[in-house]
């Protein structure tokens, strides 16, 4: 059996969640290794996320270079070239690097490459046995991969829920000598961070949002005023902001605003994993959703099928009521 | 008169002059006319003066805004009957011969009606001053210089004869009896007391003032809204006269060969037919087409006559009478913004107003047509038009479901001399959850009438009315030819459909169709013939909502009414604004896809006129007023006071079933 | 510039309900409605609008069959100066790495100086253009919201990242670069302009054509392949609220208060 790598994303000092979900993920590979975190950076803040990892990992390889302090996914790909033994297993999470680097890792290592996997099976000889998504989330397929000459495997953040660390006290080795001059064709210059709007969704407890579900840009009134009603925000997911009806910094989701409130409720939401992966803390997830099939009641605590736009003038009428008595007379649309 | 003689030469010249100016300017204005596209309009002339007799000569519009109305009438009769006075004046110039004689029945009617004239154009300033209704907007500087003028004009005739009559009265020669309390006769009396030598200047000046103010108007007319005195014989005369109808791409260019026309709709001024370029002309500024203008109305950035003015304005910079030509801005997305030009419902309301006949939806569809053409399209509309495409229907659901809504209940016309009676259903009452009801309603009725019928299911396609009003010809021509094999092969003699935009489609976009009717005209011609039967309603306060494509488009105003009033019990009351004044509750098709910026939804308007009428319920005979409605119920606030049902539904409900 | 744009013809997911097919290993595909994939169509208009500025030609081109044309001339209907179909026998069951092999022969019988592909397509993948970059040694940038032509050939490029934030990157041509949703508005293709491309001839080139070599492609030298398709069981998933809307509401209403939903 390779030898299994977890790339650790981080950020100002701070491992990501996936550092911990990652080596789940490789003991599923082979239950008989520790899998190894390697991580690149510069400075104190890989320091700092090295020590961090200390407690999970029993092996970290640490790559400091300066041009990686920032993760320029063309400079990671050649450190790691020259760092990782040849037929390496290398675990990434499928986030905005991982689909960076991940596919001409794969090539340039000549291994295969299994993107956005979340379940693995088995492994039966060559064949890794995984199970991927298709079509938004609306299907699952099996897959079979030929390890025998490594792999580059994403994974998706939130697949594989982290257990209670068992390694302790790793070791960091340093491998930076070992990755000779770094330079690419593709140079980073900076970050233009997003235009907060006026509600930071972030700090909010209770989110009331909205998918496509919601129709028109019209409809939006409703979730405001049940927001209103129960003292919340409104929040969004991506086909809402690509319409323009609302601002990206209502977005929830992988490519929006990380959120942590107490209770969610997802209105016309589909529930893709890129939305979801925006949600954090294991909130109250109610679904509202027309399609009973709808993923999102996959990862929902409590599911309502029906027509948002009349669900949640319902709820909102209720909420303002604040005393509902079940049969009471209400008008009906 | 020795000394009108001794001026002949100089008036001539003057005439000549005028004469020559006016003709300069109007051939300027023709250049871009001739540059334009073509329109055939010259077909029918016996229609086409028909029209003329009612809508020029006997203003038959005017009356619908009472008090303008009638000024304007009067105003017109005046021109009319002082035509000739006008160029007899001009004549005397020249010639003593044309000194006339005075008396005569003519001259009172003339003398009276330039007093009403001069009379008019006061109350019309006052009013433009003091009692301006909205719809005359801010451009009152130049409309009243206008009306002044048109005033010194009167004045100055009656001081023409009024000097002349006192002239001759204090020299003890006949002069004419003017009209007691007309202009000259009141100008007489004033200079009764008048030094001699002040008369004959009095006379002089006067006869130049009218002849400087005739010739100024004459050539200054062509410059602003009074062109149309002279435009409006020819905008009403060329008007179109085939209602629901939208003009081809090209006149003169078959389907067949628009594959070859390198760019469809307008995008530059010349793209528009000769006919549109003398709409621009024509308009008056008299506002009553935004007025009536449901878009307006609600604050989209639309407005018919702004429209029409600031275009004849870009045509007077882009096509000028004196200085070389100024590059103009593009249209669509310049002079036009886009929103303006997919604001429109094509609801017909302006057309139905405008006492020019100027048109309005064929430039709208034009434009749209260009701006397809470049691939802007709203964002909101790109995916129901793919879907239209693919799936023949706007809101992507499988074609093999389309029948669903009749659960089984209804033939499917396979061509097998299944029935002689086509029902086309189109794709919302197919489709939507709670349109299928006006489907079923329909076809219930149908049945109980006892007529066989059927449906063309899975074959059926979106009708691709408002596809082409949208300025997708070619994704609509696919549509059409798809149903019309489709309406061939089921061997329907005769199509009945209860979606007023699918009427007008078969009856008007579609060629060689069997007759069509709508289903109200249908269960009308049962009522009158005691076909069907209908029980009491017993309370409620009914009003018909008339939709745009079936009343204002195709003149069914009385047969849904009928109905309603067949129907023991039933309490109806008319919305202040009904039959060809009906507002429009939104707009049908691919409006309901296409997001507005407005202040205010047409639908809640709408339903608000409706409870100030009194009403509890709205009846409707249109899929898409329905939802409009239905949905503006909601927004208004009015859940509980008031509600909406199709005249299908009703009828449906009331029939008196067969056993 | 010459730019190339790599394009899929995908089951459209906003107009269809994917289900499984009987036998579990396809998708059902009867009823399905199929289009150019979304993220590819922004690419193309992101192309036309660079070559508006700069002067040159899209090409765009797909790994297919005959039923894959159609898409190829609903991009050249948009504004592609030129479609190009490559289809094979030897190409079915390819994996991605397959795919980019046969598109790197392609790059290599052309001149081009930008090659884009959309960021993902059907199966989420999202590797066809890293793989297609790494095999032509060319740089990469996925996730791609902006780009600016710069001097010198070279291109100021912004990515998509989390939290809404743009990480903004020169990069050097020849590169390629996988775009993003939303990183313009796609201009309406008519069918007027698809009948006006009707009848312009599209090429297609084989294995032969392009010198592909045969270990990298096909179900043979595929190291990634699909075994079936399934619904995952529903597990724990909602507690459905079942009842009248009334009830649902006032359950919901308990619920909330319970978890401090209500303020």
């Amino acid at each position: 059996m390779a030898r299994i790598f977890a790339y650790i994303v981080h950020k100002s000092g701070v491992a990501d969640d996936t550092a911990a979900e990652l080596p789940v993920a490789a003991r599923k590979i082979d239950p008989a290794q520790h899998c190894t975190a390697i991580v690149t950076g510069w400075g104190g803040d890989l320091d700092q996320v090295c020590e961090s990892l200390r407690s999970s990992y029993s092996e970290i390889w640490r790559i400091a270079q300066e041009p990686l302090a920032y993760p320029n996914a063309e400079l990671v790909r050649k450190a790691l070239l020259n760092v990782l033994p040849a037929g390496s297993i290398v675990l990434v999470p499928h986030a905005h690097f991982g689909v960076d680097l991940s596919p001409g890792l794969s090539i340039k290592m000549d291994a295969a490459y299994l993107p956005d996997v979340v379940d693995i099976e088995s492994v039966e000889g060559d064949w890794l046995r995984a199970v991927r998504q298709e079509f938004g989330g609306q299907v699952s397929v099996h897959m079979r991969c030929n390890i025998s000459s490594g792999a580059v495997l994403n994974i998706r953040p939130g697949a594989f829920r982290p257990s209670e660390s068992s390694a302790a006290a790793g070791q960091v080795l340093d491998k930076s000598a070992d990755v000779g001059a770094l330079t690419a064709r593709r140079r980073y210059l900076e970050t233009v961070a997003a235009e907060m709007g006026d509600v930071d969704i972030a700090k909010e407890p209770v989110l009331i949002s909205i998918g496509r579900g919601i129709g028109e840009q019209e409809n939006i009134a409703i979730a405001e005023d049940l927001a209103e009603a129960m003292g919340a925000a409104v929040s969004c997911s991506r086909p809402v902001v690509d319409a323009k009806w609302m601002d990206k910094s209502r977005q929830v989701g992988s490519s929006g605003q990380t959120v942590r409130p107490k209770v969610y409720l997802a209105c016309g939401i589909s529930g893709s994993f890129q939305h979801l992966a925006g949600i954090k803390g294991n909130p109250f997830i109610v679904a509202i959703n027309k399609n009973p099939k709808a993923p999102i009641f996959r990862v929902a605590e409590v599911g309502i099928v029906d027509d948002i736009l009349e669900f949640l003038p319902a709820l909102a009428a209720c909420v303002r009521e604040e005393s509902c008595v079940p049969g009471k007379e209400r008008q009906r649309s | 008169m020795f000394w009108l003689v001794r001026g002949s030469d100089l008036f001539l010249f003057l005439h000549l002059l005028g004469l020559f100016c006016f003709a300069y300017i109007v051939a300027r204005r023709l250049a871009p006319l001739l540059r334009a596209q073509r329109d055939f309009r010259f077909d029918r002339p016996l229609a086409r003066l028909g029209r003329l007799l009612q809508f020029w000569l006997a203003q038959w519009r005017h009356p619908r805004y009472r008090f303008a109305g009638a000024l304007h009438i009067l105003i017109f009769a005046g021109f009319l009957l002082l035509a000739s006075r006008a160029f007899a004046v001009l004549a005397m110039g020249i010639s003593d011969r044309f000194a006339g004689h005075p008396g005569g029945l003519y001259d009172a009617v003339r003398d009276y009606a330039s007093t009403v004239v001069f009379l008019c154009m006061g109350i019309a300033i006052v009013r433009r001053l003091a009692f301006a209704p909205a719809r005359y907007g801010r451009r009152s500087a130049d409309a009243i210089f206008l009306l002044a003028l048109i005033g010194i004009l009167m004045a100055a005739d009656g001081i023409f004869e009024g000097s002349h009559a006192a002239f001759h009265a204090r020299q003890g020669t006949t002069a004419e009896l003017f009209p007691p309390l007309s202009l000259p006769w009141a100008f007489e009396l004033a200079f009764s007391s008048a030094p001699l030598a002040a008369l004959v200047n009095l006379h002089l000046g006067a006869y130049l003032t009218h002849e400087v103010t005739f010739f100024f108007l004459l050539c200054y007319r062509p410059f602003g809204i009074q062109f149309h005195v002279e435009t409006s014989l020819f905008s009403i005369y060329f008007a179109k006269l085939d209602r629901g109808t939208v003009k081809p791409v090209r006149w003169g260019v078959a389907d067949e060969q628009l594959d070859a026309v390198p760019s469809f709709g307008v995008k530059k001024i010349e793209d528009f037919t000769w006919k549109h370029l003398l709409d621009f002309y024509s308009c008056a500024d008299c506002g009553r087409c935004a007025d009536q203008c449901p878009a307006n109305a609600v604050g989209r950035p639309l407005s018919p006559r702004a429209l029409t003015i600031k275009t004849r304005d870009y045509l007077f910079r882009h096509y000028p009478v004196f200085s070389p030509s100024s590059d103009g801005v593009p249209l669509a997305g310049g002079l036009y913004s886009e929103d303006e030009i997919w604001s429109c419902t094509t609801c017909g309301a302006c057309e139905a107003e405008c006492p020019l006949l100027v048109e309005y939806i064929d430039k709208i569809v034009d434009l749209r047509r260009g701006l397809v053409d470049d691939g802007k399209a709203p964002k909101p509309l790109h995916k129901p038009l793919k879907s239209l495409e693919s799936r023949g229907n706007p809101f992507g659901k499988m074609e093999k479901k389309r029948a669903d809504w009749a659960q089984g209940a209804v033939k499917i016309l396979n061509g097998g001399g299944g029935a002689d009676t086509l029902y086309f259903v189109d794709s919302i009452t197919s489709y939507d959850d709670r349109i299928q009801s006006i489907g079923r309603a329909t076809a219930r009725i149908l049945d109980s009438l006892g007529e066989e019928f059927g449906i063309l299911g899975a074959k059926e396609r979106d009708s691709g009315h408002d596809v082409r009003r949208f300025g997708e010809e070619m994704l609509f021509q696919a549509l059409r030819g798809h149903n019309t094999e489709a309406i061939r092969s089921s061997g329907a003699r005769r199509i009945v459909t209860a979606d007023p935009h699918a009427y007008n489609a078969l009856k008007h976009d579609y060629r060689d169709m069997p007759p069509v009717e709508h289903v109200s005209e249908v269960v009308a011609r049962a009522v009158r013939t005691s076909k069907i039967r209908l029980n009491a309603v017993e309370n409620g306060v009914y009003s018909y909502h008339d939709p745009c494509y079936l009343g204002r488009h195709n003149g069914i105003y009385d047969d849904p009414r009928d109905v309603l009033d067949s129907i023991p019990g039933l309490r109806r009351v008319e919305m202040k604004r009904c039959r060809d004044r009906s507002f429009c509750c939104g707009g049908g098709g691919l409006a309901l896809f296409y997001e507005a910026k407005e202040e205010q939804r047409m639908g809640v308007r709408r339903v608000r006129m409706a409870a100030d009428a009194g009403s509890s319920v709205i009846v409707t005979a249109c899929p898409f007023c329905m939802v409009n409605i239905e949905d503006a119920i909601k927004v208004a606030g009015l859940e509980g006071q008031m509600t909406a049902i199709d005249l299908a539904e009703l009828v449906d409900r009331q029939m008196v079933k067969a056993s | 510039m010459e730019i190339l744009v790599c394009i899929k013809r995908v089951p459209d997911t906003s107009e269809n309900e994917i289900q499984i097919d009987g036998s579990g290993t396809d998708i059902a595909r009867d009823d399905l409605v199929y289009s150019v994939n979304e993220p590819d169509n922004y690419a193309v208009e992101e192309a036309l609008q660079i070559v508006a500025r700069t002067g040159g030609n899209v090409t765009v081109v797909t790994v297919g069959g005959e039923e894959d044309e159609e898409i190829l001339r609903r991009e050249m209907a948009m504004g592609a100066t030129r479609g190009v179909m490559i289809s094979d026998d030897s190409f079915q069951g390819s994996d991605g790495r397959g795919i980019a092999a046969i598109l790197k022969a392609f790059v290599q019988t052309g001149h081009y100086d930008l090659i884009l592909t959309g960021v993902q397509a059907d199966d989420g993948s999202a590797q066809v253009g890293g793989m297609l970059a790494a095999l032509l040694d060319y740089p990469f940038a996925s996730l791609v919201t902006s780009i600016e032509v710069l001097e010198g050939r070279k291109l100021k490029i912004g990515r998509e990242i989390e939290g809404g934030s743009r990480e903004i990157n020169a990069i050097d041509l020849p590169c390629v670069l996988s775009i993003q949703t939303g990183i313009n508005e796609p201009r309406y293709v008519g069918m007027r302009g698809i009948r006006q491309v009707a009848s312009v001839p599209i090429p297609t080139l084989g294995a032969a054509d392009l010198g592909v070599e045969p270990e990298l492609v096909g179900a043979i030298a595929a190291k990634v392949k699909r075994t079936g398709y399934f619904v995952p069981p529903a597990g724990k998933g909602a507690e459905i609220l079942a009842g009248s809307r009334e009830e649902v509401v006032n359950k919901l209403m308990d619920l909330l208060k319970a978890k401090g939903g209500l303020n």
